[in-house]
This record gives C-alpha cells, structure tokens and sequence, in this order.
C-alpha cells in the first residue's frame, strides 16, 4: 500500500533529519501492511517472493501466534537492498511510524556503509524472486516431496560458511591450473652469501627445516583439498555427486546463507545504530510535546533488559554513546589507560570533540566482534551491570556467575565467533581412499551437541554419498563421529 | 501473497501431524502430554520442528546478561536457553503449543494404527433433520433474495420488452422477476453408540495398572467419539462385587477384596438388557482385569455370561489383560479356550505401558 498523504510528509520530514545528521543511505521505499502481511512478510525473512518451504510456515505460525496472544509485534522490517524496503504497519500509530522511520533510516545508512556488508548483493529481492521461482520449477518438475527432502539436508549444512571468504580471493580452479606449464620441480634453496659465510647463513639444520617444509607442501598437494576448508557448502558444491538441480539449490542456499550473514554479523551495532540515531531524531528534532508519552513508552520497551538476555538494541546504543562520549573528551590513548588515579580519569576532559566523528568511522570499519573486542571497557561492564551465567547442573537452572570484566568479554565474543557456530573444516574429502569425507571441529571448550551432530552427518551423508566422519572432542576425549549410510559410529582417536 | 504463506503454513502443520504420527506411540505411552482443555480441543506441547545443525551444548555454553543479583542468582529457568548470545543466533529451545481437536486426534490415530472405520451396526433410531439451500424459486422472503438471479431475469425481461436502453442501463425488477433462495429438509439417520468400560479393582490391581486402563480407554474414547455422534460410557468396578461408579472413581478406587469376574459380567448384562436395548444401540464393552479370578466355578459363569447375554448383543467386547505381580493371568487363557475368533470378542494382553498401542490395534483393528 502507498503511503498516505499524512506519512509522506513524516517520512519526508524524517528523511531531511537524517540527511542532516549526515546519514547516508539508499532510496528507501515505505510500504504499509497490515499485522498479517507483516508476519507473513518477516516468516520469508523480509522477502514475499522467497521459495517455499514449511519452515516459513513454521515461522508464521509463531509470529502469528505471537501476535494474536499479545506476547511480541513487530515495528519495523527493513531489507539491505538498494533501493532499501522498509515495512511499516499500518495499526502503528504516527508516533510509532516517526520512529521506525528514523531507525530504518539508519539502518539503510548503516547497510551502505558498512564494510561487512560491501559484497552483498544489493539486488536481493529480484535474486530471492528467482530463487524462489527456480525452486518452483524444480518442484513440479521434480515432485514436492524430493525438493522439500533435499532443501531439509541443505538447510542443515547452511551454517557451514566461511564469514571471510567474501574478503578473500578464491583459489584458482584445479582445471585452470592444468592449462599452465609444469613448474620444474622445487629444490632446496640457498640464500646467497659468500662462501666463508655459508656455514652461518645456511646451517645444515635450516636446510634441513627447509627440505622437511618443500616435503610437507608436496604431501599437500597431494591432499584434497589442499588445506582445510572452511567454505563447506563450497566443497560440497564443488564435489559431491548430485543432479545439477540439487547443486543448483545448494548454490541458492549458500548464496542466502552469504546474504544474511553480515546481518548476524553486526546485530550489536546495527541495532545499536539504528536506536541510536532514531532517539537523537527524535529528541532533537522530530518529537512534538503531546507525543512525548508514546515515545517514552515505546523507546524504553526497545531497550528493556532481561536477567539472562542481551539486549542488542540496548548495549548496542550504550557503546555507540560511551564511544562518542570518550572521544569527546579525548578519554583513550596511552596517557589515559595508564593514568592510575580514579578521579582523574573520571573527570578526564580534553575537549576533543572527536565523537561524532569517531562512530561514523567506527559504523564503517567494524562488526560486533572487533567492537566489542575494542570498545568494551571495565567501566562500560561496571556501570551496565553486565555478568555472566552459567547452567548449574544441581539446581537445573542459570545463574550468575561472574562479574569479572574479563570473563564478561571473553563469553560474549565467544558467543559471537563465527556467529555463535562452532568452527568446522572439511580435512580431507577422500579419506582413507575412499573417497569417505572426513571434517574436523576445531574445539574451543565448548562441545558439540551430540544428537544434533548426528542427525547432520546423516543429512551430510544424503549429499556426500558415502561415509562421512567429523573429529570432534566430547567430555576431554577426543572422539571421531561417523554415519556409513547404514549405523552411526563413534569412535575414540 | 496470502495464499503463499497459507501453502507453506499448512505444510508444517502437516509435517506437525506427521510428527505426531511417527512419534503416536511416545504420546500414547507417555500419556501426559494429552488432556483435554476447554470444550474439545487439547493442546499438545510438542516440539518445534528443529532442523539439526553442528552447533553448541547450549547448557554448556552460558552467556552474558545484565542486572542485578550476586553470583549464584538464578536468572530464570530451564527456558532461558537462548539467553546466551547477543547476536541472537543460537536458535532457542522452543516449545511450540499446537491446537488440536479432538476429531483430528482422533484423524491421525485412525490413521496411523490403521483402523477401519466402524460400520454401524444397531437399527438407525434416531434421526437429525437438516436444512440445507438446495434451489431457486419464485416466491420467498425478501430476506433470502438473490441479487444476480434477480437482476438477470430483470434484464431478461427488460431485453425482451424493448425497455432496455444501453445509454442508460437501468434495471427495475418486478415481482415476477425476484427470484429467492430454495431450502430442502434431509433427515439423517444418526447412531449411537454406548460403552461400557469394566475394571477389576481388587488388591492386585495397582496404581501402575490403572494408568494403563486410563490412557487405553481414553485413546478408545476418542477413536469411538470420532465414529459416532452420540456416545455414551457406563463405568463398572468390581471385586467380589460389582458396582457402578462415576469416571473419576472408576480410574481412583481401589479395594482389596477378592475377585469376582462375574458379578461385573451380570451387571454389564443387566444395563444392556434394561437401557440400552441392541436394536437401538451399539454396544461396546471393554473389561480390563488383572486376569486372576477367584474360582473356575466363577469362571465358568463368566462364560455363560459371555455367551447368553452379552456377545449376541454387543457390536464388540474387548477383554484387557493388564500384567501384574500379583495375578496368575488364568483368566485370558480360558477365554481363548473358549471363545475361538469367530465372536466378537477380542482378548489382548497389555505387558507394559509401550503395550498399549498394540492392544488398541487389537481391539479396534477389526472395524466392529
């Protein structure tokens, strides 16, 4: 639906805020539905035109529930594309709508400058419309049943990405490489010195360590692949033994996966961003006395917090709005983290006035990570009262564990490294020599579900084709879980 | 736009009853996760349809929050799973509430144990009737007019009368043009059906084995519900002696007397004989005992009892022999002696609680 006449001029109003706090986004294009198009909207992840599959309708089934019980509504959707898709709904009232527009408005900004977002396919709606209109083709051409079994093994693999690769080059294809010459074959080397020099230059031990290293680079040319991979939808993409409309919707899958993996990447910030910039439009600027009220109301649910929860939108704008505060007062640098006197750096004042230059560099250079890798502080832990908790065994429930800052820090980047997925590489693709696919989880303390890991081998295996193997550590014991087609094995190493 | 989500939803929800299908026996057997809520619908908590992914032991894993509370404070229970990452990407462990009536319950366990649908038997007595809109006529309250068929007679006539001017398309019907809605009456004939739920209550009867009666009757309850319009259930108890109880007793007495198979058998007799009479009524009986009776003597009586009074006039009687400690289990060997498959009755032994779904199958399998 288009926009009334009454939110036109708001979403023209809000816009020219935004500009002139020096955001920078896409054209952004309003749509107003109604509370059921908005579940049904957000069920397909933002996109009406997505290929169908039950878990959207599972996904409806609890938005719409949600809904209809009181316990969650959705304010506002908004789609990294350019031009950028906002979701307004229409029950909202013009207070509400102010809002969500001065936070979609920063969200766009954020999707255009963010680094992490760079490689994303800015023409996603059309890309998801004929995703979802190949998927359908396949449907009939192939049955239901088939597509639908087969889109389930691969939405089981879908966390198997490589958040870098985007950044990398990617490696040349084996076929383009036969087409090259044959180098000749690789020898030792001497780094060049004088003869009376030799013996210090190039000890026998150094060219031993060289002769070992050319060996071992030779054994891994051997290997396939060649060093383990990351990119596991690739391997199998590039390898496994499928019909061409099976790889074609492993291909769709992992190019989605790709898509929305900054947004998983940045939520801390993004939300962040967002609250903060719609709350400086609105105090500052856009709010009227009598909508006072409703803004309260409705910015404080925002930020509400809950034992056991971090709430992205709240920490997110309370470390953008400390980064502006310490940049204004010059509170970083070596003169500041070694100053030892409490007051002095409580009242550490420089008048920099370096803050609102700072976040906008931050918003392009950074994802939750490195953020909250650089810019949480002790005092930051302190004055949010952030802690940590764990599950406790004898009383079957969490609780508080800690308010040491870095234990603090250490669990929430945990919890954010490769977007809170354990680390997973594909170690060799033709094990044993027979062609079994062998992966390796590079454990970090934390160990895998077990049922869950089994019933993913099994997926892997209805892709791979033949025995499938992942190392994995359980309870200390290092331990190697297999599916062969027929049993699942597990197996100390 | 509406119609894709519907597509997709009702696939799951499909997929939801598959669930339920493969997984029929748990439910069944763990019994607890079926009540009944409200008028006729219950609820099942069942879990939401989780892809499996390599991911984390989410107990093991923590998190970090925010707050108040020294170390040791609980920050909420079991729920609190997803709690963990700010990023919000470790899916949480959902409980997902699913609504399902009774008669589709009652869909997915015909379905799954295969079980005929149940061909009334007794004579048709009572009848519903129905009104349904089955034509068009010429006269009828303006209440049920039809516009269209209305209008086009009008035009109809007005073309053939010359009097429509395309320029100005005017349509004035006329009585003679009003068309109305029709109705017909059907008369439906309707069965009912009565059970009688028999249990042996004497001392070897425990907690356990009354559990095993409880959820068998009441998965026999809805798959009868189901199949007719009109149900009704007598509870019998009986030791030495028999009497008629309410539900609630049925499932929670318990004596300590001896066991008297026949005195329930002459008072299941009796009721068939003086309310529900076989011409009006489908008869299903279902007995479940421990199998330890007192004597032969009684025995043999319960035989006769069987034979004169009760099979010629029940659609079905069915004979549960629940495992105990304490019974002999004699009671389930004289009746196959007895009683070769050609009556309607169906003897079955229930082991355990897992023995439930088999017994049900055994007991409803035959479509009586």
């Amino acid at each position: 639906m288009n926009l009334s006449s009454a939110l036109t001029q708001i979403k023209e109003e809000i816009k020219g805020h935004a500009l002139s706090c020096g955001l920078d986004f896409f054209e952004t294009i309003f749509e107003v539905i109604d509370y059921a198009q908005i579940n049904e909207v957000a069920s397909y992840g933002g996109f009406p035109t997505r290929y169908p599959h039950w878990r959207f309708g599972m996904e409806y089934e609890e938005l719409s529930k949600g809904y209809a019980y009181g316990l969650q509504k959705i304010y506002e959707m908004v789609i990294n594309n350019d031009p950028c898709y906002a979701y307004l709904m229409e029950s909202n009232n013009l207070v509400d709508q102010k809002i969500v527009m001065g936070h979609v408005y920063a969200h766009c900004d954020f999707f255009k400058n963010n680094i992490y977002f760079s490689s994303t396919n800015r023409k996603m709606i059309d890309e998801m419309a004929n995703h979802g209109m190949r998927m359908r083709n396949y449907v009939e051409q192939y049955g239901e049943e088939d597509v639908e079994r087969f889109i389930d093994c691969c939405l089981s693999l879908e966390n198997l990405i490589d958040v870098h690769s985007p950044f990398q080059e990617r490696k040349r294809r084996r076929e383009d490489q036969e087409i090259e010459e044959e180098e000749p074959p690789k020898t030792v080397q001497k780094i060049r010195s004088k003869e009376y020099m030799d013996r210090f230059i190039n000890p026998q031990e150094f060219m031993d360590a060289q002769k070992r290293k050319l060996e071992e680079e030779k054994q891994r040319e051997r290997m396939f692949p060649e060093h383990p991979e990351r990119d596991i939808l690739l391997f199998m993409i590039e390898h496994a033994p499928m019909e061409k409309w099976q790889r074609n919707i492993l291909s769709m899958i992992r190019e989605e996966s790709y898509y929305f993996s900054p947004q998983a990447q940045t939520k801390i910030m993004n939300e962040g961003w967002a609250t903060y910039w719609h709350s400086k439009i609105m105090t500052e600027k856009a709010l009227k006395d009598s909508e006072l009220i409703d803004y309260a109301d409705h910015h404080s649910g925002t930020l509400a917090v809950r034992p056991g929860h971090i709430n992205p939108y709240k920490l997110g704008v309370e470390l953008f709005r400390d980064i502006e505060e310490r940049w204004n007062k010059g509170k970083f640098g070596k003169d500041y983290d070694e100053c030892d006197d409490y007051l002095a750096k409580k009242n550490w004042n420089q008048n920099l006035g370096r803050g609102r230059e700072k976040i906008f560099e931050v918003r392009r250079i950074y994802n939750d990570i490195n953020f909250i890798d650089t810019f949480l502080t002790k005092e930051f832990c302190e004055d949010h009262k952030l802690f940590t908790f764990k599950y406790n065994e004898e009383t079957k429930r969490y609780e508080i564990d800690d308010r040491d800052f870095k234990k603090i820090k250490q669990k929430l980047l945990f919890s954010l490294t490769n977007m809170g997925n354990p680390i997973i590489l594909v170690e060799d693709g033709n094990h044993g020599n027979r062609g079994d696919l062998l992966l390796n989880h590079q454990h970090e303390g934390v160990d895998l579900r077990i049922d869950y890991a089994k019933d993913t081998l099994k997926n892997l295996f209805q892709i791979w084709r033949r025995p499938v193997h992942i190392h994995t550590t359980v309870e200390g014991r290092k331990k190697r879980l297999s599916f062969t087609g027929q049993e699942h094995l597990e197996k100390d190493i | 736009m509406v119609s894709k989500i519907e597509r997709d939803h009702t696939r799951f929800r499909q997929i939801v009853r598959g669930k339920i299908k493969k997984e029929l026996k748990r439910y069944i057997t763990q019994g607890e996760l079926i009540g009944k809520k409200g008028k006729d619908l219950i609820s099942i908590p069942l879990p939401q349809i989780d892809i499996p992914r390599f991911r984390y032991e989410t107990r093991k894993t923590g998190g970090v929050g925010q707050g108040e509370g020294e170390p040791g404070t609980s920050i909420g229970g079991d729920g609190e799973a997803n709690g963990s990452s700010g990023a919000g990407n470790l899916p949480g462990e959902h409980i997902l509430e699913v609504d399902i009536s009774m008669d589709e319950l009652a869909a997915i366990l015909g379905e799954e144990l295969e079980l005929p649908r149940i061909e009334p038997r007794g004579k048709k007595n009572i009848t519903a009737q129905r009104d349904k809109y089955a034509g068009i006529r010429s006269t009828g309250p303006e209440t049920l007019r039809v516009f269209k068929r209305t209008y086009k007679e009008a035009l109809r006539r007005q073309l053939a009368q010359g009097s429509y001017d395309p320029t100005d398309p005017v349509i004035i019907p006329v009585r003679d043009d009003k068309r109305y809605r029709s109705w017909k009456t059907h008369t439906t004939p309707e069965s009912n059906a009565a059970i009688i739920y028999m249990m042996d209550v004497s001392g070897s009867m425990g907690d356990e084995q009354k559990e095993i009666v409880r959820i068998e009757s009441f998965w026999i309850d809805t798959w009868l519900r189901s199949q007719y319009k009109g149900i009704q259930i007598r509870y019998i108890i009986h030791d030495a002696v028999a009497r008629e109880v309410d539900q609630h007793s049925f499932y929670h007495t318990r004596q300590s007397g001896g066991t008297k198979i026949s005195s329930a058998y002459k008072y299941a007799s009796k009721l068939i004989r003086e309310v529900y009479p076989p011409t009006e009524w489908n008869i299903y009986a279902f007995h479940f005992s421990d199998g330890d009776n007192w004597s032969g003597g009684d025995t043999n009586e319960c035989i006769e009892l069987l034979r004169q009074e009760i099979l010629p006039h029940c659609n079905l009687v069915c004979y549960g022999q629940v495992e105990s400690p304490y019974g002999s289990g004699q009671f389930i060997k004289d009746l196959r002696e007895h009683f070769r498959d050609s009556e309607p009755l169906v003897v079955s032994e229930i082991k355990d609680k897992d023995g439930i779904y088999d017994s049900i199958k055994e007991f409803l399998g035959k479509g009586r």
